[in-house]
């Protein structure tokens, strides 16, 4: 049966046509440990609907032992002469009835476990596959596309497997047993049934169809509309203050209508397939009276599989066909009304399946590759210089490097050194972004990149986290190549505070907890001071234990920025990377934070970038990028002694955008 | 941006005020109030011809019973029906057959033509109904204050647009569908089956109340559970959107594992709470079955042994096969009602929101016989105070006294809360204050046409935002009938010009939804023309050059000085560069204004400003951009 549930329509919801094979591999993604519950599940599916068809099957035995008592004359007599047969009959249909609603409560309830426990593999499958996929995918996927998976298709899904499966291999089954039914009742009378299902699946394919083509065409409209309304929502406030009110009205309209149109059709035909397929049923059921009628009035002999039937010693042969035709009769309406149910499942059908095939799309993504094999452990150094791994903190990390060649392990202590050797990289190999970059960082330099938007400073940024790979060139730390180190060991020994900041759910504490999972309370305040958000953080009405809500949204978006901040202090790590971090606090604040955060990384390597040049000044080299190319560096002293880019850019005199 | 459309599902069920919303949101039928009269109307009468069908049925067995020679029907009804067809004589049975299939099929004719009708009207009526409550909810959004906005915000503004009439749509499709179709379904079933045999009839009248009564508590079980689960589901949805928004932040913190985990025991929590509930639901197919069956043993009990002993004539033994039709057409439309009513439960919440939405009263509206001029650009601020939420402990601004002479540059300047960005909003009404007046040329702004002020104050918005469509159309936003050669001179003001015509399409380049192709600087710049080409009497810049270097900054504001001289402006910066050659800087502090005076003045006077100089202008002697001196 239908479950209760409002539908989802997210918008960049565009249905598609699934890919062949994804039925297939449904089923196999089912039968994963699920095999035992869903042999349980499809014995007991079979079971019910098999049983489900007995009713019509009695009714036929009990009808010939009714009109048996009506020929010995009706009365007590004749009820006591028929009363043994009666009673078995009567028996026999509480055991078989007793057995199907039994199986019923078995696959529905075994049913629901099941379908609940795919979906949440599913998910789960989904959700661990998206977080080793690379930054790549990220970019080339809008957010709301792959929400859509989360919430569309998986919903999507859910009908196809908890409803429209099930009830197709019910249907397929009952009318398999109704068919055998039939044949034993009357061939002249299945023969007619055909005519009429012929009809039913050409009703059901250009009826179907038509609203599965509108069901799409609406999907199209409503992504369209939401769009448009999230736009002006959100942007409300802009169209208030233009006075643009009314535009914005007649531009919603022409999309409100459009989708009203299309909503129309759709549902037009999905509304009306029901009562298409049910009324070719009736007429069917009387069609079948009608030509059994004929054929009694005309004394034509019912045939069977058994053959002619004849007249015997109690039954005349017109006798036993009006019996016939009186079973048959329900029989061919649970035939037809099992066809009309199955085609109402058509639309979740054809959406179910193009969900699973952009699920398998997620699924089948290549996840991102990591070859590295030196890691970073504890370790303990001794005064001459030696470096022993250790389980206990001792505040020393090292890398660990072994030598494939002769078995030997190495260790590095972890410092915190960058050096970065002629890099070449493009998002796309055929467009080169960034060209011959090739810098020094040592323990204890602050590093800064100015550049007009677009110049790659950020990407450079996202090349020593590797979350790019570069096309050309070395990039080292503590002089190892970084495509040797095990990714997660790599960025565990970087800090970030990325352009975005992006909080989570969560209370202020969590959020800063993120940096660092063992890090202590007292810790995460103390990174909190360092980057100055104890200050606004102990005027929440909660303070550290205030809920951030949706991003953090209750929030300005330099209270943000200080928390990702602290963030990324607590983590403590030997090289941290500011990527405009700064900049939607103001002037005053942000030099506070720096000489927190200067503290904080003394003889440790800082990477700046920032757009206003006062972020910038005190850092031991700038380097100026233009197209992915550094075209100077200094300090600032020297920069602007050169009187050249940095120079223009600071005084003024040339345009940054 | 699902989470976005985050639902406030979830909560108990709750039945106070339905009334109100049900009255407020069902005005939005208008026009579409004659399919929705028709559907029910269709739908009732394919109903009742539903139910005839097998009653006619009954009379064609009738027919060949007789016709098959059996002796000893003896049902009056039908004899009386003989006669009257046959005028006495001896029926001709093919006749008779072809009478009563001809019969027959005119009535599944009309049937179907009555369900074809009615699932059309049905679909207009429904996809009409939503397409109004969300153009109701627009244009009163359209008519929202800044204040009503802040209220709901926007997101749930979104919400209430899209899931929210959605559900509204499909409870309504049900009601005038199913929710007509279902009891008529049953009542007509009955009076069916008491019409051939009353006593057998009584067999429905004990098992639809316990099929009902069970369905019921399962629905009233379920429902609770099903609002937990929306609950869960959206945290869960909204979790994952957090991640993939975020997924820079997990990778660089190495917190893979751990999102896995959080993503686990949320989903796990999903599927524990949903699989209880279908549990629940799961056991509507076996309670269904299990009244089905039961009736139709007692149908066949009873019924061969009232056949029997009454040899034919209490009962037809071709009347069986009628009652078990009916049978599952009355069982069957009391499961369609419990599943209706699930729905119509959780479209109720839905309904709520959206009559709260519509019933919402704009808190700013042009008054009364409004002026529709406004003299000049002078602004006048008498001590004024505002808070934005009425119940808040403090102002959010205060004791503001300001003085703003027609074509005068003003600066403002300050840290971040201290008020700026509240202070001008309430210059073109965006707010109205709590306390004090604040007059445009000479009148409180409150006495002006809505219309008529904001299209005097052009504001630049801080959290500013360009819509998709070209450059051009983003433009004319300030002025739909500006000519070419007017967008070009405003573009050039704004010194966005250059970067435009750099742009392969030049003025026709696509902006994306959000402006997300065009950098922070060159959206600020497109801004401000689009601003400019209001051609205003007050111009308000809100931190508006924030992502703009300094040399275009400065050339910005020598432009406005130098083609709009007459125009009030005002400028919020955090750079002193960007305000020093100003008419005026004030200087705002906790919501408050602590100085007024000129960039010398102040730089004399005034600690902060002072400290605020220095630090901005540390190193640098040939600063060329300010230019006052």
């Amino acid at each position: 049966m239908p479950r209760p549930m409002p539908p989802r329509n997210g918008k960049n919801f565009v249905p598609q046509k699934a890919k062949k094979g994804t039925l297939l591999r449904l089923i196999k993604m089912l039968l994963v440990g699920n095999k035992k519950l869903l042999a349980v599940i499809l014995i007991c599916l079979a079971v019910t609907s098999v049983t489900g068809v007995a009713s019509s099957f009695f009714l036929a035995q009990l009808l010939k032992t009714i009109n048996r008592g009506l020929e010995l004359g009706g009365g007590e007599s004749a009820l006591n002469e028929i009363m043994p047969t009666l009673t078995v009959i009567f028996v026999a249909m509480g055991g078989v009835y007793l057995i199907n609603i039994l199986c019923a409560f078995l696959y529905t309830r075994l049913g629901a476990i099941l379908t609940q426990r795919f979906l949440h593999q599913t998910r789960t499958e989904i959700f661990n596959k998206m977080q080793s996929l690379p930054i790549k995918y990220f970019d080339t996927h809008k957010t709301g596309d792959i929400m859509s998976v989360y919430t569309n298709d998986t919903d999507a899904l859910r009908q196809l497997v908890s409803q429209s499966l099930p009830s197709l291999i019910s249907a397929a089954i009952s009318l398999t047993t109704l068919l055998v039914l039939m044949f034993t009742y009357s061939i002249w009378l299945s023969l007619a049934i055909f005519v009429g299902v012929f009809v039913m699946f050409k009703v059901t394919k250009t009826v179907g169809g038509k609203s599965a083509k509108y069901f799409v065409k609406r999907q199209i409209s409503l992504g369209k509309e939401e769009g448009f309304i999230e736009e002006m929502i959100h942007g409300g406030k802009v169209v208030k203050v233009f006075c643009h009110e009314e535009e914005s009205k007649a531009d919603f309209d022409e999309k409100n209508e459009e989708l009203c149109e299309m909503a129309t059709k759709a549902n037009t035909f999905a509304n009306i397939l029901m009562p298409i397929m049910g009324n070719i049923g009736n007429i069917l059921y009387i069609f079948v009276a009608f030509v059994g009628g004929l054929l009694m009035v005309l004394n034509v002999p019912n045939l069977t599989v058994t053959g002619f039937v004849q007249d015997t010693a109690d039954v005349s042969a017109t006798t036993a066909f009006i019996i016939t035709i009186m079973a048959f009769l329900p029989v061919s309406r649970q035939f037809t009304s099992n066809i009309a149910q199955s085609s109402q499942q058509i639309n979740s059908i054809v959406m179910g399946l193009a969900g699973a095939s952009r699920i398998f799309d997620i699924l089948d993504e290549t996840p991102e590759t990591d070859n590295g094999y030196v890691t970073l452990v504890r370790c303990r150094i001794s005064p001459d210089g030696t470096i022993t791994e250790c389980e206990e903190r001792t505040g020393h990390w090292a890398w660990k490097h072994p030598h494939k060649a002769d078995g030997t392990i190495t260790y590095t202590e972890l410092k915190g050194d960058i050096q970065m050797f002629d890099v070449d990289f493009g998002y796309v190999p055929e467009k080169i972004v960034l060209h011959d970059v090739s810098l020094y960082a040592h323990p204890g330099q602050k590093i800064a990149f100015v550049g007009a938007t677009g110049a790659g400073k950020t990407t450079i940024t996202s090349l020593i986290n590797r979350f790019y790979d570069i096309a050309d060139g070395k990039i080292r730390y503590d002089g190892i190549n970084i495509n040797k180190i095990k990714k997660p060991d790599l960025r565990r020994s970087l800090g970030i505070v990325l352009q975005d900041t992006n909080l989570f759910t969560g209370t202020v504490m969590e959020n800063i907890r993120y940096g660092r999972l063992s890090a202590t309370d007292e810790e995460c305040i103390a990174a909190a001071r360092l980057a100055y958000a104890d200050d606004f953080i102990t005027r929440l009405p909660e303070g550290y234990n205030t809920m951030l809500t949706a991003d953090g949204g209750n929030l300005s978006q330099g209270q943000r920025q200080l928390l990702s901040i602290a963030r990324a202090a607590v983590k403590d790590a030997p090289v941290m990377i500011l990527d405009e971090a700064t900049s939607s606090i103001d002037t005053r604040t942000e030099a506070l934070v720096q000489k927190g955060t200067d503290k904080l990384m003394e003889g440790r390597t800082v990477f700046v970038i920032a757009h206003r040049l006062s972020t910038v000044q005190n850092s031991d080299v700038i380097m100026v990028l233009e197209l992915g190319r550094i075209i100077e560096r200094g300090t600032h002293d020297e920069l602007i002694a050169k009187k050249q880019k940095y120079y223009q850019l600071y005084t003024g005199a040339f345009e940054l955008e | 941006m699902s989470a976005k459309k985050k639902s406030e599902r979830g909560k108990k069920l709750d039945l106070s005020g339905v009334g109100p919303a049900v009255k407020t949101i069902s005005k939005s039928i208008r026009e579409y109030k004659k399919p929705s009269v028709l559907a029910p109307l269709f739908v009732m009468c394919e109903t009742i011809i539903e139910c005839l069908i097998p009653f006619v049925m009954t009379l064609l067995l009738g027919v060949l019973e007789i016709a098959s020679g059996r002796a000893g029907n003896t049902d009056a009804f039908l004899s009386k029906l003989f006669d009257f067809l046959t005028g006495g004589g001896e029926p001709n049975y093919l006749l008779l057959i072809l009478e009563f299939g001809a019969i027959l099929f005119v009535l599944a004719v009309i049937s179907l033509i009555c369900g074809v009708k009615a699932g059309k009207y049905t679909a207009i009526a429904s996809s009409g109904f939503a397409k109004n409550l969300r153009k109701d909810m627009y244009y009163k959004i359209q008519g929202f204050s800044f204040a009503n906005i802040d209220k709901f915000s926007a997101s749930s503004l979104v919400t209430r647009l899209t899931t929210d009439v959605t559900n509204v749509e499909m409870s309504y499709m049900m009601i005038i569908r199913t929710a007509v179709r279902a009891p008529f379904m049953m009542i007509f079933a009955m009076i069916m089956a008491f019409t051939i045999n009353a006593e057998m009839a009584l067999i429905f009248v004990c098992i639809a109340p316990l099929l009902a009564a069970g369905l019921i508590f399962i629905m009233m079980k379920a429902v609770p559970f099903f609002h937990r689960i929306f609950k869960k589901y959206d945290a869960l949805n909204e979790s994952v959107e957090e991640n993939v928004r975020g997924i820079r932040v997990v990778k660089s913190y190495v917190r893979e594992e751990h999102e896995k985990e959080k993503f686990g025991k949320a989903s796990d929590e999903v599927r524990q709470n949903f699989t209880k509930a279908e549990k629940l639901i799961a056991l509507n197919t076996p309670l269904m079955n299990f009244c089905a069956y039961s009736g139709i043993i007692l149908i066949f009990v009873i019924g061969s042994l009232m056949i029997v002993r009454s040899n034919n004539s209490l009962l037809q033994w071709t009347e069986l096969q009628s009652f078990m039709t009916y049978s599952f057409q009355i069982l069957m439309s009391l499961m369609m009602l419990s599943m209706i009513m699930v729905m119509i439960i959780m479209s109720i919440a839905s309904a709520k929101r959206i009559a709260e939405v519509v019933n919402e009263k704009s808190s700013i509206v042009s008054p009364e016989n409004a002026l529709t001029e406004v003299k000049n650009g002078s602004i006048l601020f008498e001590n004024v105070k505002f808070k934005y939420v009425s119940t808040a402990d403090r102002y959010s601004v205060e004791n503001i006294s300001v003085n703003i002479k027609s074509g005068e540059t003003v600066g403002i300047i300050g840290a971040t809360g201290s008020g700026k960005t509240t202070m001008v909003s309430l210059i073109p009404r965006l707010y109205d204050v709590s306390e004090g007046v604040v007059k445009v040329g000479g009148e409180d702004v409150r006495k002006y046409d809505l219309t008529v002020l904001r299209n005097s104050v052009a504001m630049v918005l801080q959290k500013n935002v360009l819509f998709s469509g070209t450059m051009k159309e983003n433009l004319k936003w300030g002025d739909k009938n500006a000519t070419d050669e007017e967008i070009e001179n405003a573009a050039k003001l704004a010194q966005a010009h250059e970067f435009i015509l750099a742009r392969p399409d030049g003025y026709d380049t696509y902006v994306e939804q959000g402006g997300a192709n065009v950098s922070g600087g060159q959206k600020q710049r497109l801004c401000i023309a689009r601003a400019l080409l209001k051609k205003p009497k007050i111009l308000i810049l809100d931190d508006s050059t924030s992502a703009v270097d300094t040399k275009t900054d400065a050339l910005i504001r020598a432009g406005l000085k130098k083609y709009i001289p007459e125009t009030t402006k005002i400028i919020i910066a955090q750079r002193i560069a960007s305000v020093q050659d100003a008419d005026k800087i004030i200087i705002m502090e906790n919501g408050t204004v602590s100085a007024i005076g000129t960039h010398a003045e102040l730089l004399k006077n005034n600690d902060i400003y002072k400290e605020l100089y220095y630090s901005q202008n540390k190193t640098v002697s040939q600063n060329n951009d300010g230019g006052n001196e």
